[in-house]
């Protein structure tokens, strides 16, 4: 595959068109239909949760957040083939149905984003981090999970994420640099989503892709349309049993569309046209899987009413649940940040007890007044 | 004048170096056509076109390697880190090349950059948009601090660090960029590097703070006041170099001192406070200098943040500790 879509001529891996149709049979993957309704159901759920919490958040219940939408088939491409037990996941911060799938609970999503750590460990999941929130920080990351898995005659996989607008930093660099020399078993998935916040691809980079990127470390690299999520499947199998194989890292260039804001903070029509955002909707990546499944009858419109009722009541039962059981300690902001109890948190809480117990014993006394 | 908060006075100071000298050229990340993510630099890019005005791509550290070396070449950079939290794949080009550039070279080359950044917490951000790590610049030879606290200031201060011939860490108290609204004179006007202002005259006790903080001081020596307390409250605007002067003589006045600021407590500016208090003004003191500053540990996300931030009435807490040791 990395040789016939060889970076360098520039070819973007397709196989399916907006309608749902098989344009490239050959390299249409070995998948059954089971595999690939879960994978459509999984993608239906993430982008309900995700758009429901951009409406909690307009409700106010939840800070920041940043949109998943449109760019649901990269990180389901992974999360139909990931083995949760033992390959690792190093996140960005834009890989909802992978976190889904490798054992985040939506407590933990929400927990993330109304703000408390408890949320940012995914409690089910063994091998994947946090999301990173200082852009593509986590690649080292990656490449010292690979080389561990190497190390250790481990046969697994290191997925790791990053946006467009990540492979303008060193550390995407030096990332690519160590993994190729180092030959680790990672494979590096970036998101070209089109934009960083406002800033568009072309004003981030003077190349024409970024799986071209490759070709500088002697690494295998491929463009994708990442919103053909046959064609990421393909990739990333073909990626994944390259570096199991030990062959070596592949950097896999999603070319998708963030169809939302960039956070519920930000308004896209600063920097971008309604026009735009129209043309990329025919390439949703959950129409042309549901044009697919629905060409075969394997899905119908009322399959798709009846299960978002199902959805929605769970993700509500689910975020009420949350807001109803939140609850956060004074201790949980200094129990976790070292190894042991250091004197210097042991007197700083102390000193916050004597101030609470002060500022109880005034408002009582401004009462009796 | 024109009422202004500080986003506006900031984008004001920016737009009139733009015009006056063609030396300084302003960009960062989302700088140019969005304006900035909190707007600071909105319409720059329209009034002064995009060669001055200017996205740049996602690289910390490239943004002030490159400012630096525009700098060498007679230009007047002012660059932005987008949150301070961002700051750190920069250090490297911060404290290893913009400060040393000039003693390096024996002042045959300069750095005269201006490194703008939005810092603080109480915005209820994700990780890593909330602290205040203004102590390890000021801690760095070579760099100067500025802090603004009011739409004035920040105004006045920016223009002076753009003018200034070493380079400039210019920290922006983000929780407050909107919250303070001020009457602001259109055309140039300077505030020095280094002066620090005596915002309220009092006899009991000196409070030093800076920032976003000062505006909870102030409420909180508004309840002082009703306790019996006179407070004096000086507001730093510049960490480093900082004005010992101004804060030794109120302490010596007082012989009382509190110091209130967002950062960690350890190794922060409010240490070099409590040195200065006891090199300068060791006699005098009344009571042992105090720290109302953040506890020693990563700024919790916004659930928790409420225990680590310093409010009034944390505030007046340790102050009437200290006003009636
Ligand atoms: C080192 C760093 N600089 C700046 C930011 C602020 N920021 C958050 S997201 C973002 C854009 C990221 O773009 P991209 O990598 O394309 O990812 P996307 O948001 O499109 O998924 C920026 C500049 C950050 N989080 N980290
Ligand atoms: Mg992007």
């Amino acid at each position: 595959m990395f040789e016939v879509y060889h970076p360098v001529k520039g070819e973007l891996f397709e196989v399916i068109d907006n309608k749902g149709n098989i344009i490239n049979q050959e390299w249409f993957p070995e998948i059954d239909d089971s595999t690939v309704l879960k994978a459509y159901k999984d993608m239906l759920f993430a982008r309900t949760v995700d758009l429901m919490i951009v409406s909690y958040q307009r409700q106010g219940r939840i800070y920041t957040y940043p949109p998943n939408y449109g760019q649901e088939a990269v990180s389901q491409a992974v999360a139909s083939q990931v083995d949760v037990e033992n390959d690792w996941v190093v996140p960005a911060f834009r890989e909802l149905p992978l976190y889904l799938a490798k054992g985040a609970q939506l407590r933990d999503v929400f927990l993330m984003y109304m703000g408390d750590e408890k949320g940012a460990s995914w409690s089910e999941s063994k091998r994947m981090l946090p999301i990173s929130v200082p852009i593509a920080t986590q690649l080292p990351h990656a490449v010292g999970l690979g080389y561990a898995l190497k190390m250790d005659k481990e046969k697994h996989v290191v997925y790791a994420f990053v946006g467009d607008g990540g492979t303008s930093t060193g550390d995407f660099h030096e990332a690519m640099n160590f993994a190729q020399v180092w030959k680790v078993p990672v494979v590096f998935i970036v998101q070209n989503n089109q934009f960083a916040i406002s800033v568009p691809f072309n004003t981030q980079s003077g190349a024409d892709t970024i799986a071209v990127k490759a070709m500088g470390y002697g690494m295998k690299g491929i463009r994708v349309d990442g919103n053909d999520f046959f064609a990421m499947y393909s990739a990333v199998r073909d990626a994944s049993d390259y570096a199991r194989e030990g062959s070596g890292p592949v950097l896999i260039e999603a070319v998708t569309y963030r169809k939302g804001a960039h956070t519920t903070s930000d308004d896209p029509y600063k920097y971008r046209t309604k026009e735009e955002e129209e043309e990329w909707d025919k390439k949703d990546p959950l129409k042309r899987l549901k044009y697919y499944l629905m060409e075969r009858e394997l899905w119908n419109n009322k399959d798709e009413e009846l299960l978002l009722k199902t959805f929605k009541k769970e993700i509500d039962q689910a975020f009420l649940d949350t807001e109803n059981s939140m609850s956060y300690e004074l201790n949980e902001v200094f129990d976790h940040l070292y190894a042991d109890q250091l004197g210097d948190l042991i007197r700083q809480k102390k000193r916050y007890k004597e101030f609470m117990e002060w500022k109880a014993k005034r408002q009582e006394s401004v009462q009796n007044k | 004048m024109k009422i202004m908060n500080i986003v506006k006075s900031i984008n004001n100071a920016l737009d009139l170096m733009l015009r006056e000298n063609n030396k300084v050229v302003v960009y960062g990340e989302d700088v140019g056509v969005e304006g900035g993510v909190f707007r600071v630099t909105e319409d720059l890019q329209k009034k002064h076109g995009v060669e001055r005005v200017f996205d740049s791509p996602l690289a910390e550290s490239t943004i002030v390697g490159s400012a630096i070396g525009m700098a060498i070449a007679g230009y007047r950079p002012v660059v932005e880190i987008q949150f301070s939290g961002f700051a750190y794949p920069a250090l490297d080009q911060i404290i290893s090349h913009m400060a040393r550039m000039r003693n390096r070279t024996r002042g045959k080359f300069t750095s005269p950059v201006v490194v703008r950044m939005p810092y603080g917490g109480g915005i209820n951000a994700l990780e890593m948009h909330s602290e205040s790590m203004e102590a390890f610049y000021a801690h760095t030879p070579g760099l100067k601090v500025v802090i603004p606290s009011t739409p004035y200031d920040a105004k006045g201060l920016l223009i002076s660090a753009i003018e200034s011939d070493d380079p400039i860490i210019f920290m922006e108290p983000k929780r407050i960029y909107r919250a303070i609204k001020q009457e602001v004179p259109e055309e140039k006007y300077a505030i020095p590097i280094g002066k620090a202002k005596v915002l309220k005259k009092g006899n009991d006790v000196t409070m030093i703070a800076y920032g976003a903080m000062i505006r909870e001081c102030q409420k909180a020596i508004v309840m002082a006041e009703k306790e019996g307390v006179d407070v004096e409250l000086i507001d730093l605007r510049t960490i480093y170099p900082l004005d010992k002067e101004t804060i030794a003589d109120s302490i010596k006045k007082t012989g009382r001192v509190v110091f209130v600021a967002e950062e960690p407590t350890s190794f922060g500016v409010g240490s070099e406070i409590m040195a200065l208090a006891n090199e300068e003004a060791f006699l005098s003191l009344e009571a042992p200098p105090k720290r109302v500053t953040g506890f020693d540990t990563i700024v919790p996300y916004p659930q928790g943040e409420h225990f680590y931030m310093q409010t009034p009435e944390k505030i007046l807490f340790e102050l009437l500790e200290t006003a009636r040791f």
